[in-house]
């Protein structure tokens, strides 16, 4: 009645030398190992994935814990420090962009708010909207994707149709001008954090129909499955069929994809940001830290590199993690 | 062929008619539900009331939606003469719009722009596939060497590189540090050389970022076909590893590269917006920009019609291409 993938992986022969040997030999063959724990089991041994996951849970730790962080290096994200500006140049004093014990990633051109604090903030906006969109994405591919799949007819034809225009568009210039359409008051929300809801629905709509191709591609194949036919068969309904017996199973390329996006969505949410479309000043974002550091790519190229850096590294590890969750979960490798 | 042609051509009006719609849906509709008046926001944000006025009379933001959708349509291929507020404007066909803040038709705007992006599009392609496919098949070929290991660490940070940090660190190590190149964009009226030393950066950084997509493409693609049965009948006949590879493996690998290339183009002529920025390029995203910090919303919509019905036509050519390749999609 389960899915395949649950089924128990044959164990080691058992040796006829040792009745002991053989009972527990046949006792591990019964217990068997879920997807999950056969596919932590070789993340573990892929270490490029592991660091990438550590690097991934200790930004998503800075996030959480930016204030704290800050607080206890006694910065703030928005307080000004102009007494460390150069007032001829407006570029910082001391060399590396004003590298300090009190700042030490410097600080910014003109106003001197310390980099360190606007990045570890930055982190914030990043991972939010990387992860939350994804969740739009996730919730919007799955179930159409599934409906697509499994009703087939007239619901697959416009679904598909639907998802084919969506991909071909050219989604960041749709993305920039549905935001900038949009108004700055809305659902009780100002300033910045409309556009953090906004820059969320938007790209997670716009993500949807990657993942909703994949879903009802696997809809499509498993529910012409044996096990499927028996659950009919047994007299069980629809809807049971679709959560108990078809969700279950297409939960493994739901988490290959969403591991795969955030990263994408993130440096949308940089771009996005960089073009002056994301969230506001003073509010910290990476994009907007670079966009401003690009007329000071001469005199202060450190203002530039630090959340140029931070994107990078924080994509590279989704990248890497989700290269290696995908090999984990794929079914075809060998186990 | 001639069936499968008009099919095409079909579907394509089609989605030229959706394409409008979902424009006009995301310029007109969307704003009005959010509560946005529409007007003012094509006026811009300093307007006076009675210049509201006038371009909600001259778009005709009263009248029924499917009237405004149609005079939206209609301008595309009539040109449309906008009254209101006391004065009238004319719209020569194409009309794609006009930009009540800046006082001109879109249309030039987009035309004036269009060489510049296509040119950056077009220059970056060439180089790309280049770039991306060697490096993806000797990856593929000498799987699992240093190289390949190499090339796919390369291609996996070129992926997670933004655009516009590359190329805001190719202008700072190769025009400030270096001095090989001026930064600066120069018209191709103005001499070929200085042309191409402008453009040399930006085709390089967007290159980068898609080559490194390309490469990973062709070295899953070509392991795929490596291993199938026709290769080893090949090998098999005799046949030079040069000739298995080059002829019989690359005509397989490229065909999804094809379909992955007229899509890439077509989000090119938009998408190119970051490389513009970084580069100050005079191309359409840059107009997007400027209209963005202008709040010119006709701009915007122009620039996002013209950009999809590219891809849409770049969609087309490919798969009139990929018929002419594989007889077999013609079937379906």
């Amino acid at each position: 009645m389960t899915a395949p993938l649950h089924e128990p992986t044959a164990e080691a022969a058992p040796s006829a030398a040792d009745e002991a040997a053989v009972a527990t030999a046949s006792a591990k063959a019964v217990q068997g190992r879920s997807l999950g724990r056969i596919a932590w089991e070789r993340l573990k041994r892929d270490k490029l994935a592991l660091t990438g996951g550590i690097v991934v849970l200790f930004l998503v730790l800075v996030a959480l814990f930016a204030p704290v962080i800050t607080s206890l290096l006694g910065q703030d994200p928005n307080e000004y420090h102009e007494n460390l500006i150069d007032p001829l140049f407006g570029t910082p004093t001391g060399s590396l962009g004003g590298i300090s014990g009190d700042h030490l990633l410097g600080v910014e051109p003109v106003n001197g708010r310390d980099i360190l604090a606007r990045i570890l903030y930055g982190a914030r906006i990043s991972l939010l909207v990387g992860f939350l969109s994804a969740v739009v994405a996730v919730i919007l591919g799955t179930v159409l994707g599934i409906l697509a799949g499994f009703f087939g007819g007239w619901v697959d034809s416009l679904i598909s149709r639907i998802m084919d225009g969506l991909l071909a568009f050219p989604q960041l210039l749709f993305i920039i001008a549905l935001v900038s359409v949009m108004p700055n008051h809305m659902l009780g929300l100002t300033g910045s954090s409309v556009r953090v809801f906004l820059m969320i629905v938007v790209i997670g709509f716009f993500g949807w129909p990657y993942i909703g191709r994949v879903v009802r591609g696997q809809t499509l194949s498993l529910r012409e499955r044996e096990y499927v036919e028996a659950a009919r068969s047994l007299g069980a309904g629809r809807l049971y069929i679709l959560f108990k017996e078809l969700l279950p199973n297409l939960v493994a390329p739901i988490v290959v994809y969403t591991t795969m996006m955030i990263p994408t969505n993130i440096l949308t949410e940089a771009a996005l940001s960089f073009l002056g479309v994301g969230v506001k000043p003073p509010t910290a974002s990476w994009g907007q830290m670079l966009s401003s550091a690009i007329d000071y790519y001469e005199s202060d190229p450190m203002f530039m590199v630090v959340p140029g850096v931070a994107i990078f590294i924080t994509v590279l590890a989704f990248n890497l993690f989700g290269d290696g969750v995908r090999d984990a979960l794929d079914p075809k490798a060998s186990r | 062929m001639l069936a499968y042609l008009i099919r095409r051509f079909f579907a394509a009006a089609v989605m030229l008619v959706v394409i409008v719609m979902v424009v006009f849906g995301i310029f007109f509709l969307i704003p009005k539900w959010a509560g946005v008046d529409i007007a003012l926001s094509f006026v811009g944000k300093q307007a006076d009331p009675a210049a509201v006025e006038g371009v909600r009379e001259k778009l005709g933001l009263g009248d029924p939606i499917y009237a405004q959708v149609w005079e939206f349509f209609k301008g595309i291929f009539a040109g449309r003469t906008y009254t209101g507020g006391g004065d009238t404007i004319h719209c020569a066909a194409p009309c794609f719009g006009y930009s009540f803040r800046s006082e001109q038709a879109v249309w030039p705007v987009l035309t004036d722009r269009f060489p510049v992006t296509l040119a950056l599009a077009l220059g970056a392609a060439v180089l790309w596939l280049i770039m991306g496919v060697s490096a993806g098949v000797l990856s593929a070929l000498k799987r699992g060497s240093l190289w390949d290991r190499g090339a796919m660490v390369v291609a996996l940070s070129g992926v997670s590189l933004p655009i516009y940090f590359t190329g805001m660190l190719a202008l700072s190590i190769f025009v400030y540090g270096l001095d090989l190149f001026d930064g600066q964009f120069h018209p191709l009226e103005e001499g070929f050389s200085g042309w191409f030393g402008g453009m040399i950066l930006p085709w390089v950084t967007l290159a980068f970022l898609y080559a490194a997509m390309y490469a990973r493409i062709t070295r899953a693609t070509m392991l795929e076909i490596l291993g199938e049965d026709y290769i080893r009948t090949a090998r098999a006949k005799g046949l030079k590893e040069t000739t298995v590879i080059g002829k019989h493996a690359m005509r397989s690998t490229m065909t999804p590269l094809l379909t992955m290339l007229g899509m890439d183009l077509g989000a090119l002529i938009g998408g190119a917006i970051l490389t513009e920025t970084a580069f100050s390029l005079p191309g359409l995203g840059q107009a997007v920009l400027n209209a963005i910090k202008n709040q010119d919303l006709p701009i915007i919509l122009g620039v996002t019609l013209v950009t999809s019905v590219a891809v849409l036509v770049a969609n087309l050519v490919v798969d009139i291409l990929y018929a002419v390749i594989d007889p077999r999609v013609r079937l379906t």
